[in-house]
């Protein structure tokens, strides 16, 4: 293949330049740790007294209404929104005491999924995936790395085509899919996940579903996950983290939130929308339980 | 200290493994990865129970080696199980990037495409000229529709905001030109015809071509600009979607400014020039400063205003055609709205320039000299 030059000089010299200071794999119990966020814009608060823990290894399912920051919630967390006060430990390292292009040894990680992907244009899509694996990872020879870019963009579902075309010659789902591509080139530890079923059809949602749980599994990923899908609320998420009032108010299981007395989650999860959500996932859940052969290993409703 | 993932290598009757240690991960596979690709022995095993971590990266790479060697693998514990099944479903050969044409064929489509693209560039030009043309008419025979805001507010872009800059870089041009034509023309004691050389120049040609120059600058690039980024968001098939027709709502306002404003930048421009040369008079040449602006009246024909200001409205519809022509052809990316851009400016300065030299020989010709 006409990419697939082979490197064998130059690979000595990439190792001289491979970075030594790979950092361990986070143990702690919580990868993010939010205390007192305040954001503000202007003369308009976003956040006041927000706290949150996100445990390791969970999928948290982050819901509010428009308006209610949870987009700016994530790029707090991530390090493009400097908060006003408060402080916001990731994997241990307080990230609102650095520059936005300061924190290292955090970037490489996470992985970050945008609303839109976020995709670089002028790239490929194997080619954007290639884009995290050589800003860290210098010492991966290019026929790795293709071969990387290769299995990441049909791991996400996308057709095996796509890795050699244009974020703009691609539909708007399948530049989500490229986004998480690129999201887990460096099979992150935490993953960053804004609205990542929002315009998909339902079956290439429930697949990317299927997908987020059986990699949070298997690579025990922590997620972040900020969603208006109801069936994937249910479906995937270990816990939900309920923003309303410029704080967290309440976070816990689906059946935890519902004992609570808030009116907006109250109409949340209770509205037709919703237990319309709930039916079909108990249906799924009993389909795959009575089903042979391999169940499926869905969180019913959530675990605690 | 960074950890790297090893391998070794072990024949016993006639089988050999490749056994696999260390952190099997994208951080620890770079050394691997190379070594593994050179072994040329044939392999049955390859034993991964010494491994200490292992993701998707390091399950492609023993996977693929497995593959090639036809080896089965062993020791995979219940996580690398998983993740080696993940990768063989998502095995692809396809190219990461679109396959490109040998080098003579690259350079011949590419000199073949520029000059499809320029015949095609002078076609269209027309053919947008033709529609504003036509889109004017309509307007006039439905005034309601004029979008007298837009016009306004463009008109403060493309003039009211541009008066600093262009009256300094005038006034700047008008000292130049009469201190550099009081060195010369005192070699000849003839150091009193530089209000001559001040005023008829920037009447006639500098005055005008100057801030075309500028305007394309400023406000033909931002045209291009604007327009494109606003194709790029679809902003401009939602107003197609809403019956707002773009030529009406955003081409015509930026032409309609950049023919208005020019003339009125220009003499303008010209006025600051005359300014700039008076000074230098005063402070060079001992002409008083209002003596200076007395003979310019003597000196300078009202033939060479009407000269300047006739221009002046060509260059604006130039400059204000090629920069929304330019945004209005953005598709794809944002690298295109840069390359649109920069064609926008090139394109009406060069224009400017030709048409300039035209104008020259034609006023000449009828006269007016």
């Amino acid at each position: 293949m006409a990419e697939d030059d082979p490197q064998n000089d130059s690979d000595e010299a990439l190792l001289d330049e491979a970075h030594d200071d790979i950092p361990e794999r986070f143990t702690g119990d919580h990868p993010i740790s939010i205390r007192g966020l305040k954001n503000c814009f202007g003369e308009q608060t976003i956040h006041e007294d927000l706290d949150l823990d996100v445990n390791r290894g969970e999928i948290l399912g982050v819901v509010g209404g428009s308006g209610t920051g949870k987009s700016v919630l994530m790029r707090s967390i991530i390090g493009l929104q400097i908060p006003d006060d408060g402080t916001i430990e990731v994997f241990g390292n307080d990230i609102t005491a650095a520059e936005p292009d300061e924190v290292i040894g955090v970037r490489n990680r996470w992985g970050v999924l945008f609303q839109g992907g976020a995709l670089f244009s002028t790239l490929t899509v194997g080619e954007n995936v290639q884009v995290p694996l050589k800003q860290y990872y210098p010492e991966l020879s290019q026929k790795l790395l293709n071969e990387i870019s290769r299995y990441k963009v049909v791991m996400t579902g996308l057709p095996e085509e796509a890795a050699a075309k244009f974020p703009n010659e691609l539909s708007g789902g399948m530049r989500k899919r490229a986004g998480l591509a690129r999201a887990l080139a460096l099979d992150p530890e935490l993953l960053f996940l804004d609205e990542p079923t929002a315009g998909l059809d339902p079956i290439g949602a429930a697949k990317f579903d299927e997908l987020l749980r059986e990699l949070t599994d298997t690579l025990g990923l922590t997620v972040f996950l900020i969603t208006h899908d109801l069936d994937t609320l249910y479906a995937i998420c270990d816990r939900v983290a309920v923003l309303a009032d410029k704080h967290v108010v309440a976070v816990g299981t689906i059946p935890e939130l519902l004992e609570t007395e808030h009116p907006w989650i109250q109409e949340y999860f209770n509205g037709p929308r919703s237990r319309a959500a709930a039916a079909t996932n108990e249906r799924q859940s009993d389909a795959a339980a009575e089903g042979s052969g391999k169940a499926l290993d869905k969180p019913q409703g959530a675990q605690a | 200290m960074r950890e790297w993932a090893e391998y070794s290598l072990e024949e016993s009757g006639g089988r050999a493994t490749v056994t696999i240690t260390g952190p099997l991960t994208v951080s620890g596979i770079g050394r691997l990865d190379p070594e593994l690709r050179k072994i040329t022995d044939s392999v049955q095993f390859v034993d991964i129970s010494g491994v200490t971590r292992v993701d998707t990266v390091g399950a492609w790479v023993v996977h693929r080696f497995a593959e090639d060697k036809g080896a089965d693998i062993t020791g995979a514990d219940e996580t690398a199980e998983v993740l080696l099944e993940t990768v063989e479903r998502s095995t692809s050969d396809a190219p990461v990037v679109p396959p490109r044409s040998k080098i003579f064929g690259r350079v011949t489509e590419h000199v073949g495409a520029k000059v499809y693209e320029f015949g095609n560039g002078v076609r269209h030009n027309i053919g947008f000229l033709g529609a504003i043309i036509a889109s004017m008419g309509a307007l006039l025979l439905h005034p309601r529709r004029f979008r007298t805001k837009a016009l306004v507010r463009q008109m403060e872009q493309v003039g009211v905001s541009s008066l600093p800059i262009v009256g300094l870089m005038s006034f700047l041009i008008g000292i130049v030109i009469a201190q550099q034509g009081a060195v010369q023309l005192q070699q000849f004691g003839a150091e009193t015809l530089t209000v001559n050389l001040v005023g008829r120049i920037t009447l006639r040609e500098l005055g005008v071509l100057m801030t075309a120059i500028m305007v394309a600058g400023r406000s033909g690039s931002a045209f291009a600009a604007q327009l494109g980024t606003m194709k790029l968001t679809e902003e401009i098939d939602a107003m197609r979607t809403i019956g707002v027709s773009p030529m009406e709502a955003l081409v015509i306002p930026r032409i309609l400014a950049a023919v208005i404003m020019m003339p009125l930048l220009g003499f303008y421009a010209c006025v600051c020039a005359v300014i700039g040369g008076a000074v230098i008079g005063d402070v060079l040449l001992d002409i008083p400063f209002l003596t200076f602006l007395a003979r310019i009246q003597e000196v300078v024909p009202a033939t060479d205003f009407w000269v300047g200001v006739v221009k002046a409205p060509v260059f604006g519809l130039i400059i204000a055609l090629a920069g929304c022509y330019q945004g209005m052809q953005v598709e794809g990316n944002a690298e295109e709205v840069g390359l649109r851009t920069t064609a926008a400016v090139v394109q009406a300065i060069f224009m400017v320039i030709v048409l300039d030299a035209f104008f020259a020989v034609f006023f000449s010709s009828i006269g007016w000299i």
